[in-house]
């Protein structure tokens, strides 16, 4: 028994009555600081111990080659392939940035006229600007952002991009677009176009109306059994069977359609279950107090069914981010595809040319996949809140 | 106007219109009431009729959950229903504001019949406030937000004026100072305090309490019965499902005591706790007054 607090024995031992409180003690020693954590978190058990050792290990044996081939022996300059051959003073060379470097307008605009790229830059800055004022939780103004973003942003990079002979920009063809302007624009249109979307079929999917429910669930049910490169080859190349000849949509809208259908499938599936985590009670409760279905639905329903949603959301448009890849196997040249076809140039044909441009894809993709997750990580933490039941 | 009319239905018998089978339920139910609720002059005899709901059926599915439910409330009446779970004391409040669909009978608030119209429904809804057993607080909304919701959106108040009353509900209610948290930081007792302003922030004509002590641990019930009797002295018209016998006896005008979805006996609470009419009703209260 702690020093302090001395029990009086009544009636025979088996009463207790405290006649002092007990006063709280320090932590022992080593269950805080440095070396409690190392104990508690490293080497707890045996298990534990030999699982940090060997990770220890494996780590030794991984990343000093790795950051020798990415960054001390890599090849950061130079004008064609000779830069990132094997030389007297280079035995071993690394990584190839210089092919990189030399291609990064290229991974970027695609075939973009040059004397035009001004214009893709332009769209470049005022997409960062609409997802920062979207994307900052405490902008002022959010309103007119979101007017912005989803309105009058959408209409002026159309003619910025593909053009508006009467104000002087010549019409660029959507089959000249390519490079990180192709994924950004098919990421984008595939991410804000299927969350509306997937929150209809949501509802539909749970509606009472029996045609509505239908025609959901035979949406929802299709596009999840077929993989996306079905539908994008659908898009592409039987759809234009079913059109008349002079009326052929454009290749690139056609691969945007077929995303944007095919994540609004899972969206509706994702916030299905969102939907289905929020008690009847808050529906009833809305009720009482007057709220209609979609008042409800907009104050009380969905900003607690997207919360409890926002790991999946996010999931799937990271899944979404990269599987804009395969609108490669369709003719579009994103990103990827502009690496694909950059490596193959004689110029900076190379044995490290291959693991220099895909090591720069993976990179790329993970700062976009991984942003992303941070941001809603904090997004997360942050709405947590109301969360403290 | 429509208590004459009710009245007319208890003297002359049912309505000319009456289907066969509503009569022949109605008579059942008869024959399990011993008192009609109109013949019971109300304590606090406003005269205006807030709630008449007239021979309401209803069924889940095949169970017939409601059979014959007849109940007269007056404007400034407190009635409280008891009885077993399963009775369907629940599911009549339910009704009243459309909640729950019914299949036969009629129920008038304030002089709106509820059918299946949702312009009607959503009409009585902003003149009866729930609470519920559970709160239903919104979680995502702090205490002020939960309370100012209906009326900015619903009644289309300036959020000023939404947020003045809502504080000044909330002091009626005694939780002012946490108009800022949000509700998973509160008791359950000021969670259902919360419940109770934000309902009265729509200012409603009549206030339904759905067992709303019966998720309280027992230290907080007595706060939430408080706030309710504050309310009654207040004359608020009430409607209250609950097992809290000593609230019925002190705030109760008529309390009202249902089984097997039937209202068996309705009485003012002297009379139905010293002298029970019913055999139903004499078990029932022996049971939960041992």
């Amino acid at each position: 028994m702690a020093e302090g607090a001395q029990a009086v024995s009544v009636a025979g031992g088996l009463a207790y009555v405290r006649s002092e409180p007990a006063a709280a003690l320090p932590p022992p020693f080593a269950s805080t600081g440095l070396i409690g954590w190392c104990r508690a978190n490293l080497f707890g058990t045996p298990l534990n111990a030999v699982l940090t050792v060997l990770t220890l290990l494996l780590l030794a044996w991984a990343v000093p080659p790795l950051v020798r081939f990415l960054l001390i022996d890599a090849a950061w300059s130079g004008a064609d392939r000779q830069a990132c051959l094997a030389s007297a003073a280079h035995p071993d060379p690394g990584a190839c940035w210089a092919f990189v470097r030399d291609n990064l307008a290229y991974f970027t605009y695609g075939s973009y006229p040059i004397d035009g790229r001004w214009r893709v830059d332009a769209f470049f800055v005022l997409l960062a600007f609409g997802i920062a004022w979207m994307l900052w939780i405490d902008a002022p103004w959010r309103g007119i952002g979101a007017l912005y973003f989803f309105g009058v942003f959408p209409i002026v990079s159309f003619f910025l991009l593909y053009g508006l002979p009467p104000l002087g920009l010549a019409i660029v063809d959507t089959s000249r677009w390519g490079g990180m302007l192709v994924t950004l624009v098919v990421a984008v249109v595939g991410i804000v176009t299927s969350m509306p979307l997937g929150i209809l079929l949501a509802l539909g999917r749970r509606s009472r109306m029996p045609a509505v429910k239908m025609l959901s669930v035979i949406f929802i049910e299709f596009v999840r059994g077929v993989p996306l490169i079905t539908v994008l080859f659908m898009a592409s190349v039987m759809l234009p069977l079913f059109l008349p000849p002079d009326f052929s949509p454009d290749k690139l809208i056609r691969a945007l359609v077929g995303v944007s259908l095919f994540s609004s499938a899972y969206m509706a599936e994702v916030v299905r279950a969102g939907l289905q985590a929020i008690p009847k009670g808050q529906w009833e409760a809305s009720g009482a107090l007057g709220l209609g279905y979609w008042q409800a639905l907009r104050f009380v329903v969905l900003p607690q069914a997207l919360r409890v949603t926002i790991p999946n959301i996010v999931n799937s448009y990271v899944a979404l981010f990269k599987d804009t890849t395969l609108v490669f196997f369709v003719g579009i040249f994103d990103f990827l595809k502009t690496i694909e076809t950059a490596r193959a140039n004689p110029v900076w044909s190379t044995p490290v040319t291959s693991a220099s441009g895909y090591a720069f894809a993976a990179l790329v993709y993970w700062v976009c996949c991984f942003s992303m997750s941070r941001y809603a990580t904090g997004v997360e933490r942050r709405l947590a809140v109301g969360d403290r039941r | 106007m429509v208590w004459i009319h009710s009245l007319a239905h208890v003297l002359i018998g049912e309505p000319a219109s009456t289907s066969p089978e509503q009569a022949l339920g109605a008579r059942a139910g008869m024959s399990v009431a011993e008192l009609k609720p109109d013949q019971i002059a109300p304590s606090r005899a406003g005269g205006e009729v807030a709630v008449e709901i007239h021979g309401l059926y209803k069924w889940f599915g095949e169970f017939n959950v409601l059979r014959d439910v007849s109940l007269t409330v007056r404007r400034g009446e407190r009635i409280v229903i008891c009885g077993p779970s399963g009775s369907g004391k629940s599911t009549v409040l339910r009704c009243i504001n459309g909640l729950e669909p019914f299949q036969r009978g009629e129920v008038v608030v304030d002089g709106i019949s509820l059918g299946n119209d949702l312009k009607r429904i959503a009409e009585v809804r902003r003149e009866v406030g729930m609470v519920f057993q559970q709160f239903n607080l919104f979680p995502h909304l702090t205490v002020l937000e939960n309370c100012t919701l209906a009326p900015l959106q619903v009644r289309k108040m300036p959020k000023a004026q939404a947020e003045e009353v809502a504080l000044r509900l909330l002091k009626r209610v005694r939780i002012p100072e946490q108009a800022g948290k949000y509700p998973g930081q509160l008791s359950g007792g000021q969670q259902q305090r919360v419940a109770i302003a934000r309902a009265l922030c729509m200012n409603p004509k009549l206030m339904m309490f759905d067992e709303p002590t019966s998720a309280l641990d027992p230290e907080m019930v007595k706060e939430v019965l408080d706030t309710m009797v504050q309310l009654a002295l207040d004359g608020m018209t009430m409607l209250v499902v609950t097992h809290e016998m000593g609230f019925a006896r002190q705030v109760a005008d008529r309390v009202v005591f249902m089984d097997a979805g039937q209202i068996v006996e309705i009485n003012t609470p002297d009379e139905f706790f010293n002298h029970p009419q019913h055999e139903r009703t004499k078990l029932f209260l022996s049971q939960i007054l041992k």
